[in-house]
Parts: structure tokens; sequence; C-alpha cells
């Protein structure tokens, strides 16, 4: 064959095979979203949100496991977003260059993507076997070992966008360093934080793995934190694994309901990390 | 951003004690994270180490998993784990790759942004959808119309029957691997996608001048400029499957010991840990199973410092 035409050839066989990579990672995400649609919507009724789990065969909702949720959500964010910030504002404004500041980003770096199970048994061997006893506290510190990584990142890289011009001005002033910090760099980058935030939160709050061996789940409606409490992604496992009919209906509710969630936080965050770079 | 050219003793702020609290709050936060992950080092040592002690080497090459007996070798979990995680970057990798090429080269400029978040949007989904979707949806499609077909026409004797021999229910570590691949990919594709937007225009350019195709750019210029970065970006892909754990405890099928093929059901390290923890018989159980957990450890972080360190030579 003619070179010129084997080269051409050759790049439109290659075109076409990223247009059908792209095409069939398109595929799979409209697939999924759409079993998740046929097969959960039916279920999506009020007494979802108002009931708790019922035995199989009889009628009931997911309320425990989505007020669990929140409330280990809730809790673990809090702790994340505290750490987290002070971290990441650590790394960028005052020790990040020196050899522990390069040890503590490498360390975030592998903690970020740490098999979350690995967390779960931390967290197990740190809070559970010792006090003998499953907790939604053990679970939402297990939650918030996942998402401090996340915040501490995206913490430092929004705070080294700002420009140094706006620390000297504060500092000329007369401001102390964590004075600027708080008061000025923190206010600068606020949407950024936010972003953060909502990273974090929207990975944790499908997270399964730690919460099996940490808050372990629970059947009834309970908001006691040092008690096994339920949550979404553990009672979708427990329901989609069983035997019941009834109970996998629910268990593709629940998930229905969390890709929403996990979706739009993912989406709500893009849009603010947007309108920050610009 | 450090630098700043204010000698810090010379000046006496009126609230010298906020100050010094602030930065030791914020140095003790940095601190608790390599507590974090040292505290999960040490757990698991501690936790797992009468395990070691007692089945010593023959607990990384013994493939017998008993409970009743209390014999522990984790040859099974293990070499299932390597096998799915190799599979799933076989398949993604190729996909990622062509995904970030198509984005950065061919796609029109206003639907490449949608696509993109489209596909990063997968990396979204909680993975328990993903375990679910492969169990009730992907899996009963596999087995009906890949694994059904194939182990019929497949001569008895013959390799593809040695290879695709199984219960034909697609709970196997071939569809495990499947959908692992799904899940790795758009971590893969972002981060391969931002490493050729590095690659400068004139050097692209250039190329282009040359007379080259676009392939030929590809091959031959833009990977080659990033290359380290796409071994660091295959081994972020590769330390993402190895500890996955929900989606693969739904349908790898669960079963211990040695894989015999493709179509085989096996186990995982993370998805034994998550299916028996919490119904551990007895503390040598428990003890086994923390010790899966430190191997893991072990190759995901040496996995995953490789990753970061060769990607951090990318970064502007």
């Amino acid at each position: 064959m003619d070179r010129a035409l084997f080269r051409r050839v050759t790049n439109g066989i290659f075109v076409g095979a990223c247009g059908l990579a792209t095409l069939i990672a398109l595929t799979a995400l409209v697939l999924i979203l759409w079993s998740l649609i046929t097969k959960g919507i039916g279920g999506l009724e009020l007494k979802v949100f108002t009931e708790s789990q019922p035995a199989p065969g009889s009628e009931g909702g997911l309320a425990n496991a989505i007020v669990g949720s929140i409330l280990m959500c809730g809790l673990g964010m809090v702790i994340a977003l505290v750490v987290g910030i002070l971290a990441g504002t650590w790394l960028a404004e005052y020790g990040g260059q020196t050899t522990y500041g390069h040890v503590v980003r490498f360390l975030n770096d592998v903690l970020l993507s740490a098999p979350s199970i690995l967390v779960g048994l931390f967290v197990y061997e740190l809070l559970v076997a010792p006090f003998h006893g499953f907790s939604a506290y053990a679970g939402a510190v297990a939650l918030a070992i996942l998402a401090t990584p996340i915040v501490t990142r995206t913490t430092e890289d929004i705070l080294a966008l700002q420009p140094n011009a706006l620390r000297e001005a504060g500092m000329a002033l007369g401001a102390s360093r964590a004075f600027v910090i708080r008061s000025i760099i923190w206010k600068a980058a606020r949407t950024g934080l936010v972003t953060g935030g909502l990273l974090g939160f929207a990975r944790i709050s499908g997270e399964t793995a730690p919460l099996l061996f940490t808050s372990l789940g629970n059947q009834f409606m309970n908001t006691h934190m040092s008690q096994p409490m339920a949550s979404l992604p553990t009672t979708i496992f427990q329901f989609a694994l069983s035997a019941y009919d009834d109970w996998q209906r629910l268990a593709w509710v629940g998930a229905l309901l969390i890709a929403i969630a996990v979706l739009s936080i993912n989406i709500i965050g893009r849009i603010l990390a947007r309108e920050t770079h610009r | 951003m450090t630098a700043l050219a204010v000698s810090e003793t010379s000046i006496k702020p009126r609230n010298a004690w906020g100050e010094t609290l602030f930065r030791a709050a914020c140095f003790s936060a940095a601190t608790l994270l390599m507590a974090a992950l040292a505290g999960v080092v040490i757990s698991l040592v501690i936790g797992g180490w009468p395990a070691f002690k007692t089945f010593g080497f023959g607990f990384f090459t013994s493939s017998e998993w008993n409970p009743v007996t209390e014999v522990y070798g984790a040859a099974g979990p293990i070499v299932g784990t390597l096998i799915t995680a190799f599979l799933s970057l076989v398949v993604a990798l190729p996909l990622a790759l062509g995904v970030a090429v198509f984005l950065v080269e061919f796609c029109p400029k206003p639907i490449a942004n949608p696509i993109g978040v489209a596909v990063e949007l997968l990396a979204g989904i909680p993975s328990i959808v993903y375990g679910m979707w492969g169990l009730f949806v992907f899996a009963p499609w596999f087995a009906q119309h890949v694994q059904l077909p194939l182990v019929m026409n497949a001569e008895p004797g013959s390799w593809m029957d040695k290879l695709f021999s199984g219960v034909p229910n697609g709970a196997n570590i071939f569809t495990a691997s499947m959908i692992l691949a799904i899940m790795i990919l758009p971590y893969m594709s972002a981060v391969f996608r931002e490493l050729f937007m590095t690659v400068p225009a004139q050097v692209r350019e250039a190329a282009y001048g040359l007379g080259c195709t676009p392939f030929e750019v590809i091959r031959s210029i833009i990977v080659p400029y990033v290359s380290k970065g796409v071994i660091g970006v295959i081994m972020l892909g590769l330390g993402r499957a190895l500890g996955e754990t929900m989606a693969v405890t739904f349908i790898i099928g669960n079963a211990h010991g040695f894989p015999h093929s493709i179509f085989d059901s096996g186990s995982t390290i993370a998805s034994t840990i998550a299916n028996e923890f919490t119904e551990a018989t007895g503390e040598m159980h428990t003890a086994a199973l923390v010790a899966l957990g430190l191997v893991l450890f072990l190759i995901t972080f040496a996995v995953l410092a490789v990753a970061r360190l060769l990607l951090r030579g990318q970064k502007h």
C-alpha cells in the first residue's frame, strides 16, 4: 500500500478508536443511571422518608438509614473541615516548603487514595475493639479520615492561588500573620474552601466499606451517637444481598437516593470551582 | 508562599499569643494527618501479628482458608486481588487514553467540557451502586450473552475450555474486573487529560508542521513527552483497583482458594475483609483478616507512592 494512504488510514482508525472509547464511557454512565432510575423511581414514595426499615414482607422505608447517614456524615464533615482546613493552611502558609511539609503533603496524597476498608479496620482497632461496642462516633471518625485529605488538598491549592500582595497588604497594616490568614486569605478563598468541603462530602456520603465494622448498622431509628447506627450504604448492602424482593426494591430506591445526592453535590462543587477560577 | 520578605522577629504584633496558638493549631492538624496514616499501619501490624506468627510464610503461599480448623492461608485473595486489578487495568488503560486523547485533540471545543464532566461523573457514582448494577444488571446479561456461548462452543479439554470454565451466573473474576475498569477509567482519563494539556503548544505545532498525522503526533511526541506521568497514572489506577471493596464484594462470587479460570468465582483481599470481619469466629480469624489488610496496605502504599513520585515531576 502506498505510504501516504497507509498513514491516513492508520490515523483514521486511531481517531475512530478514541471516539469509540469515549462512547463506551458515556454508554456506561447512561446504562447505570438508566437502571437506577427504572428500578428505583417506582418505589420512591413518601414513606421511604418517614418510616424505618421493615421486616421482610411488610411495609416500610429507609428513614432510620437516611437519618443515620446524615448524622454520621455531618459529624465526620465537621471534623474533616476543622482538621483539613487547618492542615491545608499550614501547608500553604507556614511549613509547606520544609522537609516536614513535603512529607506531610506526600502522605496526605497517599491517604487520599488509600483503600477505605483499611481505614475502617484502623478505626475498629482504635475505637470499637477497646470499648467493646460499635458506635456512630466510630463511623463518623472513619468518614472524617477519608474526607480530611481531600479538604487538606483543596485548601492548600486554593490558598496558594491567593495573590501574595493580599498578604503583604494585610501585614503592612500591622496585622499578625494569623490575623491575615483568618480574616483576609480565608475570606478571599471562601468559595474554594466550600468546594473542597463539598467534594469531601460527596466522597464520604456513598462510602460503605469503612462503616461496615464501625457503625455496624441498626434496624431501628437511633439518634444516639454512642450506639450502632444504620446508614444508607450499609442498609443498601444488606438489602441488596438479601433474598427478599421487597428489600431488594428498597435497596434500589436507596441507591437512587444516594446517587442523586452524590451527583448533585459533585455538580454544585464543580460549578462553584469554575466560578473561583474565573 | 511562605517566603514573605518580612522578618518576623522584628515585629511584635499585639496578639502574639494568638499567632502562636493559630500556628500551633495548623501544625497539629498537619501532624494529625500523618498520625492517622501511621495509626493505620501500626494498628494493622499489631492486629495481624498473631496470624503472621502462627502461619509464618505459609500465610502467603497456602490457599487453604478454613475458619473451622483455624487454618488461614491468604494466597487465594492475594492472587484474586492482583488478577482483578491487572485485568481491569488492561481494559481501562486504552479506554482512558482514548477518552483523554479524544477530548484534548479531536473533540470540538464546545462539547469537550460537557463530555469531560460526564465521564468524571462516573467517578462520583458510589462504589455500592456499581456493585448493585454489576450484580443485577451486568452479570446476568454477561452470563446469558457472553459466558454461555463461550462455554458451549469450547471443546472439552481445550485451552478455551480451561480458560472459560466456571458456573455461568456472571458473578466471577472477569465481570468484577470489568466493573473495576469502568470505575477507574474516569480517574485515569482525568489525569491523562491534565497531562496532555501540559505539553507546550509549540512542540505539538512543530510536529504538525513537519506533516505528522494526529496519530503520529500523539504516539511520537505527546505520549513520550509525558511518559513519566503516564506510568504515574497507570499506578494510580492500579492503586484504586487494588483497594476497591464494595463493587467487587458484590460480583466476584466470594469463593476462597485459588481461582481456576477467569470465569471462576474468587475473592480479593478487600472483599474477604468486608464479608467476614463482622462475623469472624475467633481471635485467629480476626487476626488473619487484619493481616490480609496489612498485605493490601503494603501493596497499595508501594504502588501509590511510586505513582505520586512519578506524577510530581510532571506537575508544573
